[in-house]
């Protein structure tokens, strides 16, 4: 059981790392796109490792920390896609001029359905 | 170990305040939004991070329900951006 606890404290540190620097990114990246790429997949990382390091620490909360890193799992990807859409159809542009862009044709088409 | 706990909700604290600074400085409404996502998530690990360091069972299902809420704040919002509401 000890060594189950010093796992869990290893992943609560290396969580709040990934915490950290996702809030970094979300700093001091340059436009939307790109905070958004930092800010979500960091912090999932980071979230997931932190409650199942807590999970470790306590076995009996093992149940409930598990639920949330499934429910994290899913929501958090799903909600970063409808931001990222949702800022596109907003017309953000991204800082960088863009080389190419796949979703442009289907944006249109959509539009022409509307 | 207590000292790790520490260190974690001091990164934590440094985070949740810079995602601030770009919640209150971010130039457009999706910065503002991406801001809060992040934000949410942060202080869903703090609550569960808080249940460690208090010993209480019941934080575990304040973090849970404030993942759910959040969530459906920011997906809300997202629509709205769209203009799809």
């Amino acid at each position: 059981m000890e060594i189950l606890m010093y796992i869990g404290y290893g992943f609560v540190l290396l969580g709040s790392i990934f915490l950290f620097l996702g809030a970094l990114g979300i700093y001091r990246m340059p436009d939307v796109y790109n905070r958004l790429q930092a800010g979500t997949k960091a912090t999932t990382l980071g979230a997931m490792s932190l409650i199942m390091g807590v999970g470790f620490i306590e076995p009996d909360w093992m149940f409930k920390a598990f639920i949330i890193v499934i429910f994290i799992a899913i929501a958090n990807p799903l909600s970063s896609h409808a931001l990222g859409r949702g800022a596109y159809r907003a017309s953000l542009t991204p800082f960088m001029k863009k080389k190419m862009d796949a979703y442009e044709s289907e944006f249109h088409q959509e539009k022409k359905e509307d | 170990m207590e000292i790790i706990i520490y260190i974690a909700f001091s990164l934590i604290l440094l985070g949740l305040i810079l995602g601030l600074v770009r919640f209150v400085k971010g130039p457009t409404a999706a910065d503002r939004v991406v801001a809060l996502d992040t934000m949410s998530i942060i202080a869903t690990s703090a609550f569960a991070l808080m249940a460690l360091f208090f010993d209480r069972y019941i934080y575990i299902d304040v973090a849970l329900i404030y993942a759910v809420l959040g969530f459906i704040g920011v997906i809300v919002i997202a629509r709205y951006l769209e203009g799809a509401l």
